[in-house]
């Protein structure tokens, strides 16, 4: 899971291995360094170096730091290019993996969660990161070297590290693998908390009006409350880490003094000056065993964010796409054969089943159905939204299969129910259809989506900026937006789903007709709710539960179809009035 | 909180010290004893530090020089009591300080909780114009990055700053006593490793915000194109949207990297002026020693100290930003704390009330009918009026924000049972409406009674408990679909929330759910349709059983052959209940007692159906479509 994410490094690979290199040359330093204060003190002091030697070995000492601090810099410098260029690589995989997300794909995250993934989680990897290249070979290094040091003073007296660091290890180890599950809990219901006040936030109408305020602070308390409990819990384990170091830290010194000064006491190969580099020593190797366990929960910490990162990069395309195939539609034809469809890939609940539909070239058909008859995914199917469970699926003559998904989808324009604009003018979002339409291009596809009018009433017509989301329009305007910018395309085949509900029916009409008029050779499906706006379409569709039930004329379904007489007469009963 | 997480841009809080009082408060609380007694034990973890350091002096002076070669016993068993002594001050400082940790942790969590709750119950009881102009973001950070930053204040930064204070007046004082000439020394030093602070430390802030504004950038980029991604893949623009996003991308890989570099190069070059104040303070004290001002001990302890010294200066360097950014948000939080909350002085209850010959008295009884309370300060007496469901706007006026109007002299009569409808173009103001009958906001006196009392009158608790409102946007929330029908009525049975289920047609595709009604629901509720949602919402006005309704575009997203079902059980529903109807579908209000034609904020036409149709006005063109209804 590690491997995966961290080779996301890329180009920055060489600044994650040169940043510990030039750790090492920090750490080099400050081990010399408490060597360099005992010479100074034993030479210097006690022995016949006198002043000068001391000033020698300060400046010496002094000389070091500048290096360890070159050191230091050149290595934060390098740690911050790998950690943050290892968040921009890793940030713009995912985004490049979400972009090629086929809709069953985007359906199992919900916005939000993919949003967090992108940008909370990202964070908290790329400063881990950081920190591991940073810390991860210093720490041991310096370990190791101050141990060096150490022995290099007195073997003997280092017996006293080959104790206190084994048992402080296994100290912090124990700590640290009993926190781990309950920071993972703290974390879980630090989330269930956040998505309380969410839910508070978007429902605040519905909890006043219902009088729920009261209802709703306990269920919060309650939350907060655990969220106070398990927090107490984890951190309860993690304060022992100071007071653990501490004592060991003392003993050690305590230890160091008692046999290290009768060693000098009775002048066995130690001198006084000795005794404060050796201490100095200790503080090095037990720092470093603290900041390893450092490392350790941040990395215990990032695991859930590394686990969240890993399902998106994880997650396996199920629309594969035929990159090298040349095929073009020849028409608009549709062919539905045997069609089953399942969003679960469950055959024993199947979403649509058994579909049979001929469409002609240059048709234009209706769609009619009731709330979860499967309309939408039944339109979806043809630029390969969604692939078919079984059964075959034919758009202009071939598979939909074989074509390339980008060819297919050029050539079947389709205005969603949900559908969205983006920031930026009318023009950069009507331009989302073809790149290169010229503004005469543009005024047609308008003109005949009935958007011209009301876009040339903008101050600023065609470069009126849009909020996001297109906040700045009517429902109705939008709809019509989203129309035209699909008409761009020309396309060989037109789906509106329920694209026109929030437009009157004057307009509705008026952009029918326009259909038909300009746009005669161009295959048209159009989902409704109203019955109006389907039944001058050649042929309509009426489908229930997932079946077709009828497909005919608009006279001979009232005819013949029950259900759409149904419907018909309901929607019609008041204008009889 | 791992080391890795770095600060964000030091925003300035205005008022330091009222701030950081407050936070105190909520520490404090009714733990002043607690509190001293972590005082006492951060002084004594400090003191024990510094002492423990200062023994070194006098081990090495007093016993091991004069020891060497010449190891008496008596000597030696002073030497060793004075270990002992050292060991037990170390032993108690490590004590100290777990037990102040420990008590810290409890307090600080605590604090914490007092002020999330206090948080959220003022975000309740705050009225709706609030939400209408601070974004669901906004609110979130408060909760998030806000209390992150005070909890790492509490939990951390007071009680570090203070011992490392305290470390440092210590160390300072101990410092002087052995030498003022070392001491100079190092109060140079200091003023260098203050002034370096604060130029790389202000580098980083100006490279932090700069980041933060291109990291706000590129999450904004992402919301929009994973809100957007159906479109994207439909009109093929993956790739131009990758193109535009590695842009931004790299705007951000920049200034991140800069204000991290900064960031980063702090700790060595705090790390390395400690190194060479140490290797200034052994030069001087060296040639001090040998020109006897000094004993070779003192030099020995005087460089302990140095290290003591250093230490805490660059945490409490490190910790000004952390408190710095933690008050700023303090300050964010408690300005919401300190928001007014909905006014409400009514003093109408609504109580069940049950006829005794000629007066009504209160009961407990179930079976009682709900009135109103009205006590008159006038003569003292109470008067009970039933509650009906008449509602009357007597030329009301408003506007959101003072200056725009939004509804101009309405004037409406509802009678008890009476199903009116609104109907109109967005803006019009059909939903401001419904939202002054249940205070949502507040009008002048007078001007809406409800069953003849001004409604400012009635507690808004109470008057809102009198009438159910199902809105376009159905919110449900996490929780099984019975709970989201039993938040209609808290104490409603399953027997009766499968009831209110039936009457919305909501329970045939609730029993064909995986689980029926013990189906959990998801806050963004996708494994329902709209329409189910929509259902399950009108199920749970149903179990409230209000006199009065507000359906606010209730059945927009259930299909017309859907809705003329949950019309069937809307019927029932609405019978004898005062119901107010905004609908998008002009099908849904034709058999309204009356229907209110809005433009610009007038009831431009009112009458019922066939009254309008024949008037041929508004109405009638919206009806045959002539004009758009969005």
């Amino acid at each position: 899971m590690y491997k995966k994410v961290f080779s996301h490094l890329g180009e920055y690979k060489k600044y994650a291995i040169l940043t510990p290199i030039i750790m090492i040359g920090e750490v080099l330093m400050e081990i010399f360094i408490p060597y360099i204060m005992a010479e100074m003190i034993n030479n210097g002091i006690k022995g016949d170096g006198g002043v000068e030697y001391t000033v020698k070995a300060g400046l010496l000492m002094i000389g070091m730091a500048v290096i360890s601090l070159s050191f230091g810099a050149l290595g934060g410098m390098t740690a911050a290019r790998a950690g943050m260029g290892f968040g921009k690589n890793l940030r713009g995989a995912l985004f490049n993996k979400v972009q090629d997300y086929s809709f069953a794909n985007v359906d199992k995250y919900s916005t939000a969660s993919l949003v967090t993934r992108l940008t909370t989680d990202v964070t908290n990897i790329q400063n881990t990161l950081m920190m591991l290249i940073r810390m991860a070979i210093r720490a041991p290094f310096m370990m190791v070297g101050a141990i060096i040091m150490a022995v290099k003073i007195s073997p003997k007296l280092s017996t006293v590290f080959f104790v206190a660091v084994p048992v402080l290890a296994i100290i912090l180890i124990f700590i640290m693998t009993n926190a781990h599950p309950r920071f993972s809990k703290m974390l879980k219901k630090y989330d269930g908390m956040n998505s309380a006040v969410q839910e508070n936030l978007i429902g605040i109408r519905v909890v006043k009006a219902f009088v729920r305020e009261r209802h709703e602070k306990s269920k919060f308390e309650a939350s907060a409350t655990d969220v106070r409990s398990a927090q107490v819990m984890a951190e309860k384990l993690i304060i022992l880490n100071g007071p653990a170091m501490q004592i060991s830290m003392y003993a050690c010194i305590v230890a160091i003094l008692w046999f290290g000064g009768n060693m000098v006491i009775n002048m066995t190969g130690m001198e006084t000056g000795d005794l404060s580099g050796f201490i100095s020593y200790i503080t090095q190797i037990l720092s470093s065993l603290m900041a390893l366990s450092f490392i350790f929960i941040s990395l215990v910490i990032s695991r859930a964010s590394i686990g969240r990162v890993c399902e998106i990069l994880d997650e396996e395309i199920d629309i594969k796409d035929a990159p090298h195939s040349e095929i073009t539609p020849i028409d608009g034809s549709i062919e539905f054969k045997n069609v089953n469809f399942s969003y679960s890939k469950n055959p024993d609940n199947l979403t649509l089943e058994n579909i049979n539909l001929k469409i002609n070239s240059g048709e234009t058909i209706g769609i009619i159905g009731g709330t979860g008859s499967a309309k939408s995914t039944l339109v979806q199917l043809i630029p390969r939204l969604y692939d078919v469970l079984d059964g075959e699926l034919l758009v202009g003559g071939h598979n939909v299969k074989e074509y390339r998904l980008e060819t297919l989808r050029n050539e079947v324009a389709m205005v969603l129910q949900k559908n969205v604009l983006f920031s930026g003018t009318i023009r950069d979002n009507l331009k989302w259809g073809n790149e290169n339409a010229t503004d005469e291009e543009i005024i047609a596809a308008c003109k005949n989506a009935q958007a011209h009018d009301f876009i040339s009433s903008f101050p600023d017509g065609y470069n009126t900026v849009m909020g996001q989301g297109g906040v700045n329009v009517s429902g109705g305007q939008k709809q019509r937006l989203c129309i035209a910018r699909a008409l761009l395309k020309k396309p060989k085949i037109i789906i509106l789903d329920d694209s026109t509900s929030a437009v009157d029916t004057a307009t509705d009409a008026n952009i029918r007709e326009a259909f038909k008029r300009e746009l005669s050779d161009t295959t048209a499906i159009i989902i409704a709710q109203r019955i109006s706006s389907v039944q001058d379409a050649d042929r309509t569709i009426v489908l229930d539960d997932g079946k077709v039930v009828a497909f005919d004329t608009h006279e001979n379904l009232i005819k013949n179809c029950s259900i759409y007489r149904e419907v018909y007469e309901s929607q019609m009963k008041g204008d009889e009035e | 909180m791992p080391p890795g997480r770095r600060m964000g841009p030091p925003a300035k809080p205005k008022n330091v010290k009222a701030t950081f009082g407050r936070i105190l408060k909520y520490l404090v609380g009714q733990n002043k004893l607690l509190l001293v007694l972590v005082l006492v034990l951060v002084l004594a973890s400090s003191a024990a530090q510094v002492v423990g350091a200062s023994l070194l002096k006098p081990v090495i002076d007093n016993y091991i020089e004069p020891l060497i070669g010449n190891p008496t016993s008596d000597k030696m068993a002073g030497f060793a009591s004075m270990l002992v002594l050292m060991g037990c001050i170390y032993v108690m400082g490590a004590l100290s300080t777990y037990v102040y940790q420990r008590i810290m942790l409890s307090l600080s969590t605590k604090a914490l909780l007092n002020i999330r709750l206090d948080l959220f119950n003022k975000m309740e009881s705050l009225p709706l114009k609030y939400f209408d102009t601070h974004t669901h973001g906004e609110i979130m950070s408060r909760y998030t990055n806000d209390t992150d930053t005070i909890r790492e204040l509490l939990s951390n930064s007071i009680v570090s700053t203070i011992s490392s204070l305290i470390t440092v007046i210590s160390v300072f004082v101990m410092m002087l006593t052995y030498s003022w000439h070392l001491t100079l020394v190092v109060i140079g030093m200091l003023i260098i490793m203050m002034f370096i602070t604060k130029k790389v430390g202000g580098n980083s802030a100006k490279f932090f915000i700069k980041q933060q504004k291109d990291l706000g950038a590129v999450n904004g980029y992402i919301e929009e194109m994973i809100e957007g991604q159906k479109v994207v893949k439909v009109f093929c623009h993956e790739d131009k949207a990758k193109e535009e996003f590695a842009a931004l991308n790299g705007a951000l890989c920049h200034s991140a990297t800069n204000a991290h570099t900064f960031a980063n190069i702090l700790g060595p070059i705090m790390n390395n002026l400690s190194h060479a104040l140490y290797a200034i303070t052994a030069m001087v004290g060296c040639v001090l020693t040998i020109a006897g001002t000094l004993s070779l001990g003192a030099v020995v302890s005087f460089l302990q100290f140095t290290k003591q010294f250093s230490m805490p200066v660059s945490q409490m360097s490190q910790q000004i930003n952390a408190i710095l950014t933690a008050l700023a948000g303090a300050e964010r939080i408690f300005a919401v704390i300190d928001e007014e909350p909905e006014v409400d002085d009514g003093y109408v209850t609504l109580v069940k009330v049950k006829s005794n010959g000629n007066e009504y008295v209160e009961t407990t009884d179930k079976s009682g009918i709900w009135a109103w309370k009205h006590p008159h300060s006038a003569d003292g007496t109470v008067s009970y009026v039933p509650v009906e469901g008449k509602v009357e706007f007597d030329n009301v006026v408003f506007s959101y924000d003072g200056e725009k109007t939004v509804l101009n002299g309405i004037t409406l009569w509802a009678n008890a049972g009476q199903k009116i409808a609104f109907v109109g173009l967005t803006g019009a103001g059909k939903t401001t409406i419904t939202n002054l009958i249940n205070r949502f906001y507040d009008v002048p006196d007078g001007k809406i009674r409800y069953d003849g009392i001004n409604i400012n009158k009635i507690k808004k608790d109470d008057l809102r408990r009198s009438m159910s409102m199902v809105l376009q946007d159905t919110h449900l929330f996490t929780g099984s679909v019975m709970d989201n029908i039993r938040y209609g009525r808290l104490d409603a049975t399953d027997e009766e929330c499968i009831a209110a289920a039936r009457l919305a047609n909501a329970d045939s595709f609730i029993r064909h759910l995986p689980e029926g009604y013990n189906t959990m629901l998801v806050a963004d509720g996708t494994n329902l349709s709209q329409g189910q949602r929509q259902l399950i919402a009108i199920a749970r006005a149903a179990v409230a059983d209000p006199p009065v309704l507000i359906l606010d575009e209730a059945t927009s997203s259930i299909d017309t052959r859907t809705e003329a079902l949950v019309e069937k059980g809307m019927d029932s529903l609405m019978e004898g209940r005062t119901v107010f109807v905004i609908a998008h579908r002009l099908s849904t209000v034709r058999n309204s007692d009356a229907i209110m034609v809005l433009e610009k904020g007038e009831i431009i036409e009112r009458g019922n159906h066939a009254e309008l149709i024949a008037q041929k006005g508004k109405y009638y063109q919206l009806y045959t479509g002539m004009f758009e209804l969005s």
